[in-house]
């Protein structure tokens, strides 16, 4: 862990040696945030009730899917680029130190930059905490933290694949993309509003829903049975499969080389 | 000690012939070819010892290296090193050797090289007064103090080189890889890095296999060659030899005959 800080440290070096980059980099990112903020207020404008949600609703949705997609942006950097870490070399270097291969990819890329969109997220947040109609009491408090950190984790699992599909191939990889920036997109409003056939997929493929819908039916009183509010932690098995792919693309790096 | 037996390795290579029809057909079905990087190389390398790794481009030489340092696996045969396997044990493994890629950096490009140093300290979980002892050792024998303080993106190649290779020997590592360590150096980078190679292996023990193009490298460091072309090991002997052979005329012009004679 404290070799963790070190890297973040030497991260947080590197990228201060390009101030305007890293202030240009927070600035646009926070216009960006903003946009997509305001799409969502436009549908609300035209509708009260996007299926029976409210726009505080929607957006308590839309913070907690880009904080947590944030996180992973920030922190998983290094599987986001992996096949440039591929082609310079710098992976190899990776597989000659004494070190397990997932924590040197994290360790070894953070963009700091990335974390004025997590702010942005939380400011949405604060506007939506207050106006959505919960009641907040501990156990609800509990529930959006696991939605968060949860959500984080399913990110993170498709990042380890969008890296281990990486090892066997260079081309075609956007198709991944679908499931990282989609999912991100798409859970601007509760899944549910996709169908039952969206819906079903995010639950049982990539379970998405397990830390955005399900467990904001608990947060509204919709639903009270405690298993709506553990839900995000079952979305944490997601990265069991996603760990093993990694391993398999590995073995497949080392027998090829490139 | 390192030993190599009947390693094999062959890559697949998709074909491809120019123009947009090939693209398309490509996208669907796919031309192999099979390469065979190593064929049944076998060889034996002692503690201590310094062997020059020859070859023309292509030959095999980053393969051999790549699947001693356990990035790469081979198809068959058995690579062993102080006991261990590669690629099976690669966390164990990689502690006892140093590696630089000539051409890639292992330094963060954006900090002070020493901060990278310390870094790698931390990694290989370096003891304080070894650190110590190893930094102060490389700081005066390959002149770094003046270039410890800069980001690695402003140090000339030799400069650069300089530091990569007191990186990878920070952790004392039994054997050091060298691949194409003087590539691009000037006369005086050159000198001061095979001096340092030399006392290195004289005074620590240190093991190096060493890749190279620059006969000269071969001629300051290494009594031992080897000789891979087309993905088989062509001569394994004593560079005194092979001048007996191929009497008259520089190391160059030596490798130039040898590569002729054995059509590679």
């Amino acid at each position: 862990m404290k070799l963790y800080f070190k890297y973040a440290a030497m991260n947080l070096k590197s990228q201060m040696q390009y101030k305007f980059t890293f202030i240009t980099g927070v600035v646009s990112r926070i216009a960006l945030s903003f946009t997509s903020v305001l799409s969502v207020l436009f549908m609300f404008t035209r509708f009260n009730e996007v299926e029976g949600f409210t726009l505080s609703q929607a957006l308590l949705c839309f913070s907690v899917v880009s904080m947590a997609f944030s996180l992973t942006e920030v922190f998983a950097r290094g599987f986001d680029i992996m096949p440039r870490m591929l082609g310079n070399g710098e992976f190899d270097r990776c597989l000659v130190r004494p070190r397990g291969m997932i924590f040197q990819v994290l360790a070894s890329h953070m963009e700091f930059a990335r974390l004025s969109i997590f702010v942005s997220a939380v400011a949405v947040l604060c506007y939506a905490v207050p106006n959505s109609g919960v009641v907040w009491t501990w156990d609800k408090i509990i529930t959006l933290i696991l939605m968060i950190v949860c959500g984080a984790v399913v990110f993170f699992g498709l990042f380890i694949i969008y890296a281990a599909f990486s090892f066997f191939t260079v081309e075609g990889l956007e198709f991944m993309n679908v499931l990282t920036h989609g999912g991100k997109e798409f859970g601007r409003y509760p899944f549910v509003i996709y169908g039952d056939g969206v819906l079903r997929f995010l639950t049982y493929v990539v379970p998405m829903a397990l830390f955005q819908y399900y467990p904001l039916l608990y947060l509204l009183g919709r639903e009270r049975s405690k298993l709506y509010m553990f839900m995000p932690l079952f979305a944490l098995l997601f990265i069991l499969p996603s760990y093993g792919f990694f391993r398999l693309g590995l073995r497949y790096y080392k027998s090829t080389g490139s | 000690m390192i030993r190599l037996q009947n390693i094999n390795k062959t890559f697949r290579i998709a074909r491809r012939q120019s123009g947009f029809g090939h693209a398309v057909k490509a996208l669907f079905s796919r031309e192999h070819e099979l390469v065979h990087a190593l064929k049944d190389v076998n060889f034996e390398i002692q503690d201590g010892e310094m062997v020059g790794y020859i070859g023309p481009n292509g030959a095999g030489k980053s393969t051999t290296i790549k699947i001693m340092c356990g990035v790469l696996t081979p198809d068959s045969g058995l690579c062993e090193i102080d006991g261990r396997v590669p690629w099976k044990e690669r966390v164990a493994h990689v502690r006892d050797i140093g590696v630089v890629f000539g051409q890639r950096s292992q330094l963060w490009w954006d900090v002070p090289v020493i901060d990278s140093f310390e870094l790698i300290r931390d990694i290989y979980k370096v003891e304080a007064r070894l650190y110590r002892r190893n930094l102060d050792e490389m700081t005066a024998l390959l002149d770094l103090s003046e270039i410890l303080k800069t980001p690695a993106r402003s140090l000339s190649l030799g400069q650069r080189m300089r530091c990569e290779i007191a990186a990878s020997l920070l952790h004392s590592p039994k054997i050091l890889f060298l691949d194409e360590p003087t590539i691009g150096l000037d006369a005086v980078s050159k000198i001061a890095v095979r001096q340092f190679i030399k006392r290195r292996n004289a005074e620590h023990g240190t093991t190096v296999i060493l890749t190279t193009h620059d006969m000269q490298d071969i001629e300051a460091l290494t009594e031992r060659i080897l000789l891979i072309g087309k993905g088989r090991i062509l001569l394994d002997g004593s560079l005194d030899e092979l001048k007996k052979r191929f009497p008259g005329g520089t190391s160059e012009e030596m490798v130039a005959a040898l590569y002729k004679e054995y059509k590679i």
